[in-house]
């Protein structure tokens, strides 16, 4: 069935991956997605669909549009062409915290957490939409306010725990270690209530057993809270222990897409990566 | 005892410094920019309760509140038609829409009331209080002024601190970006920021014409000036910065006008000024950036 005929009769041609998503409508569904910055092309042509419970993961060599990528799908940048569709809904147009609101969190490459707020303070933050307090209510402390605190306080303590973070919830998050701001914006993502996270690089900076305790976590995340994880990652010992369905990404396009052992096999990746062999070099 | 007097008298002019400075500081806080046009904000508030009262013979408090709400309304609008489509441009271009909102408000004043000064009513009517063989009069302008400037200082550190609204403002401060990817309206928040300080620009022109009672079109511009330079000396964008900034700058001015020289009392302030920023380049309570390499 071509693209038009899809269209037309209007039905759903997902597989998705995992037995659970089957039926289910993609938390993702990225169509022919570009982007130029004026002459340049960064991204083109970028395809994905990803179910509601998946771990997918972006890899790539340096420059190679990844985390742009990240930027469209939070409406950080608006493509030049294609569609993006979180839970069925296009984003074309909306501005980033419309886009949040649709169930998409992010973490970043350089950790952007607010430094000068505490742990629970910034875990909080992403609670904003969530906490629903009036102006007046929260200035004189009235009742409801020391409820719908109390209750925003229990959940973002929750969320810490859960990462293992709860002894750092009064600390200022620009004081904590590097490992441990990496795991706090994770929360911060967590706390918005999201249906898909997209993870910009999660173990950068982490020694080799602080990254496999990462990846126990980024499992019970999605075991957890039944939310689909979308990761990129240089970490290749993670990316393939952790991914469900990888995509390969080189100068803006795809080169490859499929299973961790697809990928590892694939000729086409290891050029990206390796650079061509030449046969009698 | 003389020297007591002009402490009150610098605490005094100094509390209304701090309450314009907070406007500046929050919305170059929040916003990143700064609004030349804030100082203007204040003379359209004093006009307004000076309407209030001497036109419609409305009492005082109704005064004050018709210049809270018609600054509000005024710092939105602002923001709305002259910096939000500027969003995103070099931060030169809302500067100078910044200057050019501020010479639209005050023609526009002097369209409206004429250059010729008006005598403000002070919003004050309780007698003052005199200590010591009248050596030391504490006016109500004085007392007023000093508890405006606390209950503001508390009131807007409980509410950065405590409330949702507060929060996102922090959050937009410190990371526009990530704020907007935690689901914070970053167009909202910074239009509430505005709408906050101009309502403690219209409170500070009340008592700013309270205590020096002439008002003309340019009345504003000269304390928007002074405010800056609080806003800037405390450390821009720190809330208890504008404050300690702006009774600091009215304590040394009122000081070198006594001591010194009335007529190069703005030069001895804007002199300290570039003193402290040499030694301190981010302010007394500024934040040192480090960049990282």
């Amino acid at each position: 069935m071509n693209e038009y005929s899809r269209k037309m009769l209007k039905v759903p041609t997902y597989t998705l991956l995992r037995e659970q998503d089957k039926d289910k409508l993609p938390v993702l569904d990225v169509r022919n997605l570009g982007i130029d910055f004026g002459g340049l092309t960064a991204v083109d042509g970028f395809n994905i669909t990803i179910g509601p419970t998946e771990i997918s993961g972006l890899i790539g060599p340096n420059g190679a549009g990844k985390t742009t990528i990240f930027n469209l799908l939070t409406s950080v940048y608006q493509p030049t062409r294609g569609s993006i569709l979180i839970n069925g809904i296009d984003t074309k147009g909306m501005t980033t915290h419309k886009v949040n609101k649709l169930g998409i969190a992010r973490t970043f490459q350089n950790i952007r957490l607010f430094t000068d707020m505490t742990a629970l303070d910034n875990v909080k933050v992403g609670m904003h939409n969530e906490i629903k307090c009036s102006f007046l209510s929260s200035l004189l402390h009235l009742p409801s306010y020391y409820k719908a605190e109390k209750k925003a306080n229990q959940k973002a303590m929750e969320l810490l725990d859960f990462m293992g973070l709860a002894d750092v919830a009064d600390k200022k998050a620009g004081s904590l270690p590097y490992g441990v701001q990496r795991r706090l914006e994770i929360v911060r993502a967590l706390a918005t209530n999201p249906s898909i996270i997209l993870l910009d690089e999660p173990a950068a900076g982490m020694n080799p057993s602080e990254t496999t305790e990462l990846m126990h976590q980024i499992r019970r995340i999605r075991d957890t809270f039944h939310i689909a994880i979308f990761l990129i990652e240089h970490d290749m010992n993670l990316v393939m222990n952790v991914c469900e369905a990888i995509a390969v990404v080189n100068y803006g396009r795809i080169i490859a897409k499929g299973t961790p052992e697809e990928i590892r096999q694939n000729p086409a990746v290891i050029e990206a990566y390796l650079g061509r062999e030449e046969a009698d070099a | 005892m003389q020297i007591l007097q002009y402490l009150i008298n610098g605490i005094s002019i100094g509390s209304v410094y701090a309450i314009i400075a907070l406007g500046y500081t929050m919305v170059y806080g929040i916003a990143k920019m700064l609004n030349f046009a804030h100082g203007d904000v204040i003379m359209v508030g004093a006009y307004i309760s000076f309407c209030v009262t001497n036109y419609l013979g409305l009492p005082s408090f109704v005064s004050v509140l018709a210049a809270v709400v018609v600054c509000t309304v005024l710092g939105i609008v602002i923001e709305g038609l002259a910096y939000k489509p500027l969003r995103g441009t070099p931060s030169l271009a809302v500067l100078i829409t910044a200057i050019g909102v501020s010479y639209f408000l005050q023609n526009a004043a002097q369209l409206i009331w004429s250059s010729s000064p008006k005598n403000f009513t002070s919003v004050v009517t309780m007698d003052p209080i005199v200590l010591m063989d009248d050596k030391l009069v504490i006016t109500g302008e004085v007392l007023l002024t000093v508890a405006a400037c606390i209950v503001v200082m508390v009131g807007l550190t409980l509410f950065t601190s405590k409330t949702r609204t507060g929060k996102a403002m922090r959050a937009v401060s410190e990371d526009r970006d990530a704020a907007q990817l935690m689901g914070i309206n970053v167009n909202r928040t910074i239009s509430t920021t505005f709408a906050i300080g101009s309502a403690l620009a219209a409170i500070a022109g009340v008592l700013l014409c309270s205590t020096v009672p002439t008002l003309m079109p340019t009345t504003g511009s000269m304390p928007g000036i002074r405010a800056f330079t609080a806003a800037v000396f405390g450390g821009i964008g720190s809330i208890p910065g504008a404050m300690l900034g702006g009774i600091l700058l009215g304590i040394i001015e009122t000081f070198s006008k006594a001591y010194l020289s009335t007529q190069f009392s703005d030069a001895i302030v804007f002199s300290v000024l570039i003193i402290i920023l040499l030694v301190k380049p981010a302010g007394l309570l500024g934040k040192q950036i480090q960049e990282k390499v």
